[in-house]
């Protein structure tokens, strides 16, 4: 054989190696796909405007959380306290933007608040939770799965106590003030096919997009990529570990605080179980968009991707007349197959 | 003529609990020269680097580098100030390309430092390169590249930060002998600017070929400050073990018997090895040559059932066996002592007597239960003994001890298996030279007692002056065979060039 006929045969080899790795490494995306044309058959509903609304709506609700707890994981970590802070910071925003003179108004001396006020409120304590998990993780040298663990307790209790101040006495957190529900719910946008968007859409998109460029672009992304990618090489280089790991969480948790900000409008009436779980929705986007717990790896679009993916699931279920108990099945399924393709991509043949 | 000094290491201390790992070390760097440092393991070199990095706060002494004392607080603060370290133990972010690893700690920004530039970054990045003649793609992932092309990438890095001095610690262990020429010549580059590069490294053909001076230190003192020139290989071995060492390596007495082991045809599924057909006697000890990646390691690790073989046949006493795994292996009388002693020899957390029985737990099973804990000390005992091997106890963690130590823990872990054919897989990497003859010594032992050796090495004098016969690997293939005692290191490389 000559070279050049050799070169082209280990050429088309490759192609064929080729195509096969991208239909497996892809293969999540591909079933999802499949599922989403079955269900569209079975109840043409689910390609209806108001459904796809339906699910951009609830992808944008979900995603600003799992952008926030991918940068956790790419430091090879996690963040379970995730939820109980969207939790908290869900009902600290509508305690302060509850009717002025209602009855049942939880802080009756202080007014109704500005807006912007209470997003940066809500942000800050997300920050200083995410923080405060940062400074043990970085500084004990501590699992982020313990001091998560640790800290989503203690999160509860604060949480608990909280709804017991004021007027309020462990009532669900009601009565929002029309401000709050027209800056969240409303629509500043035209309607489409009769459709009306909300706002948090804008927001998610807005916040994507900031993601995206910090991530990207900023010196501290690439230290959280280098140092999720291999710690000691980040610390002999110069890079501030225990800083990035400190920002790292503290964005995360800041992104929960803007989390809770806006499903303390979108469900309207708060209680200590608001906020529970959203962490493990939220690290089974993140999976499923293949941001790896080996660390080091990750892409803001697969991230968009593994929660959009998720909600597709929810309603389609729901659409396709399927029993609802077998979701968490499917759920579980999915994480184990996103998972396991995951990891092939890692592993080495001998 | 005395140049001014531009790094000057005076009377640095160091202790630990217990051990007072420097004391009274001094070093001097001449600009524009390269000074060698060297000793054993556990001699102090890394200590004191790691003091000049501020990794260390060092107890005493004072460091003066260009005329200015300086106490560098981080390895940040010393990069800073000119003072660069190319690793041993290559340190990178493997998910990332060559740029963002050579930028780490210090991106090109644009736009009041918001964002950094990729422009920028590639551009220097390229000048470097070229500079340097590196060819690796700055976009590529690091994982993807081998770890000669990495090793490049970590000098570079160091090269990039406009450093006066450099410190190359055991630069040449993964590169090929084209590699180490490039390396060679960046280094002669950096002398020609004025730098002064520290290198450490345990070969002493490159010691005495790219070095000015050499610095040898022992047990955390300081030893001799000579001229490259002035030094041979004896003088230098002298001097850092304090003793003299007649010879490097100890008389041969093994006798060979039958065959035991016929390999035919071995190819391997996922690695590079093709068709690999080789003998072995009672009694042989059968050495493996090859430049790196040449398919050494692959002959060990597909006969031990590590790798997944093609095809190919291995028979033992003439009996075909298989050797899937290394289960079966163990069981037909196969012991690997693997290459990365740290990643996959040792359990480092662990005691000396967990790693010595690890691979033996069934026979000291009590009614198939419970295992005995006085059986497990006495062969750990046994161990200790027979292998020589310095420890306070048991029951320390393996981790604490010298490289030459935790070798033979692991060969007295294997020879408690009792088993026939030992595959030996750079058995004095990383080992002193004193503990290098004593393991010499030890396989030749081995042999003695009619075990089959087969060995995998870099260094071709051990291959010549240990093994019997030699095989020489080349491009995943058997490229000849020679005789120890007859062939010769130029022989040896025109074969290992034959497939590449």
């Amino acid at each position: 054989m000559s070279k050049e006929s050799k070169d082209l045969a280990a050429k088309a080899q490759w192609d064929s190696k080729r195509v096969l790795s991208l239909v497996v490494n892809n293969a999540l995306m591909i079933i999802m796909i499949i599922a989403a044309i079955a269900i569209a058959i079975v109840n043409p509903n689910f390609v209806s405007a108001s459904s796809i609304v339906n699910i951009i709506s609830q992808t944008a609700a979900y995603l600003p959380a799992a952008l926030g707890i991918a940068g956790c994981i790419v430091l090879t970590g996690t963040d379970l306290s995730a939820g109980r802070a969207v939790g908290l910071t869900a009902c600290i925003s509508a305690s302060l933007l509850q009717v002025a003179g209602s009855a049942s108004k939880m802080w009756p001396n202080i007014g109704t608040l500005p807006i912007p006020v209470v997003i940066l409120i809500a942000m800050a304590i997300g920050a200083v939770i995410g923080a405060f998990n940062g400074f043990f993780v970085g500084k004990f040298k501590l699992h982020p799965f313990i001091v998560t663990l640790g800290t989503q307790l203690i999160l509860y209790t604060i949480l608990l106590l909280y709804v017991k101040m004021g007027n309020n006495g462990g009532m669900a957190i009601s009565n929002l003030d029309e401000s709050y529900n027209s800056f969240v719910k409303g629509s500043i946008l035209p309607k489409i096919a009769g459709q009306t968007i909300p706002n948090y859409v804008i927001f998610a998109i807005l916040l994507t997009a900031l993601m995206w460029f910090i991530w990207n672009k900023t010196t501290f992304g690439k230290n959280m990529f280098a140092l999720g990618s291999n710690e000691e090489a980040a610390r002999v280089s110069g890079v501030n570990v225990l800083m990035t790991t400190i920002m790292v969480f503290s964005l995360a948790g800041a992104m929960y605080g803007f989390t809770g900000f806006i499903e303390g409008a979108r469900i309207g009436s708060n209680t200590a179980n608001t906020g529970l779980n959203y962490e493990l929705d939220a690290i089974a986007a993140c999976v499923i968009g293949g941001v790896s717990f080996v660390g080091g790896i990750g892409k803001i679009s697969g991230i968009v991707i593994g929660v959009l993916m998720l909600r597709l699931i929810f309603i389609g279920l729901t659409m396709a007349n399927i029993n609802q108990d077998l979701q968490y099945l499917i759920k579980g399924g999915i994480i184990l197959f996103a998972c396991a393709l995951d990891m092939r991509k890692y592993l080495v043949k001998k | 003529m005395e140049q001014p000094a531009l790094l000057e290491m005076r009377h640095i201390s160091k202790e630990f609990p217990g051990v007072k790992a420097l004391d009274n070390v001094s070093l001097t760097v001449r600009p524009g020269t390269v000074h060698a440092l060297m000793g054993e393991n556990g001699a102090g070199k890394s200590t004191l680097m790691k003091c000049l990095f501020g990794i260390y706060h060092k107890d005493g002494g004072e460091i003066v580098l260009d005329g200015k004392p300086v106490d560098f607080r981080s390895s940040k603060e010393a990069l800073e100030n000119g003072v660069a370290m190319v690793h041993q133990e290559l340190n990178q972010a493997l998910t990332r390309s060559v740029q963002d690893n050579l930028w780490l700690g210090r991106y090109p920004t644009v736009a009041g430092g918001l964002m950094v530039s990729e422009k920028i970054m590639s551009r220097r990045t390229q000048e470097i390169f070229r500079e340097l003649e590196v060819t690796v793609d700055p976009k590529a992932i690091m994982s993807t590249m081998p770890v000669s092309q990495r090793q490049m990438v970590e000098i570079a890095k160091a090269v990039s930060y406009d450093s006066k001095i450099i410190v190359f610690d055991e630069p040449t262990s993964s590169l090929t002998e084209t590699e180490v020429e490039h390396l060679f010549r960046i280094i002669n580059m950096l002398r020609d600017r004025g730098c002064g590069i520290i290198y450490i490294s345990h070969k002493m053909e490159e010691i005495l070929r790219i070095s000015d001076d050499v610095t040898i230190m022992r047990d955390g003192q300081w030893v001799a400050t000579r001229p490259a020139a002035e030094l041979t290989m004896d003088e230098i071995i002298r001097l850092m073990v304090g003793r003299e060492l007649t010879s490097r390596f100890p008389p041969k007495s093994n006798k060979q018997g039958d065959v035991i082991l016929e390999v035919q045809g071995m190819s391997g599924r996922y690695t590079r090895l093709k068709e690999a057909s080789f003998q072995l006697r009672k009694g042989e000890i059968l050495g493996i040559a090859g430049l790196d990646g040449s398919g050494r390691t692959e002959v060990l690790e597909n006969l031990f059932g590590v790798m997944t073989r093609e095809g190919g046949s291995i028979k033992l006493h003439g009996r075909p066996i298989e050797n899937r795994t290394p289960r079966e292996a163990i069981k037909n009388g196969f012991a690997l002592l693997t290459e990365e002693r740290r990643a996959t020899g040792i359990f480092g957390i662990r005691n000396i007597r967990e790693n010595t029985v690890i691979s033996n737990l069934k026979s000291y099973l009590m009614g198939g239960i419970c295992l005995s804990d006085k059986k497990m000390k006495e062969d750990t005992d046994w161990s200790i003994q027979a292998m020589r091997i310095k420890t306070p106890s048991q029951s320390t963690e393996i981790r604490s001890l010298s490289g030459g130590n935790q070798q033979k823990v692991i060969i007295g872990r294997w020879l408690l298996t009792k088993p026939e054919i030992l595959l030996l897989d750079e058995p004095t990497r990383g080992i002193d030279v004193g503990a290098k003859y004593e393991i010499y010594q030890l396989i030749i032992n081995l042999a003695n007692e009619g075990k089959g050796i087969i060995m995998v090495s870099s260094e071709m004098p051990e291959l010549l002056g240990v093994c019997d016969r030699i095989l020489v690997m080349s491009g995943g293939r058997l490229a000849g065979e020679v005789n120890a005692a007859e062939t010769s290191q130029e022989e040896i490389l025109t074969l290992a060039a034959k497939y590449v």
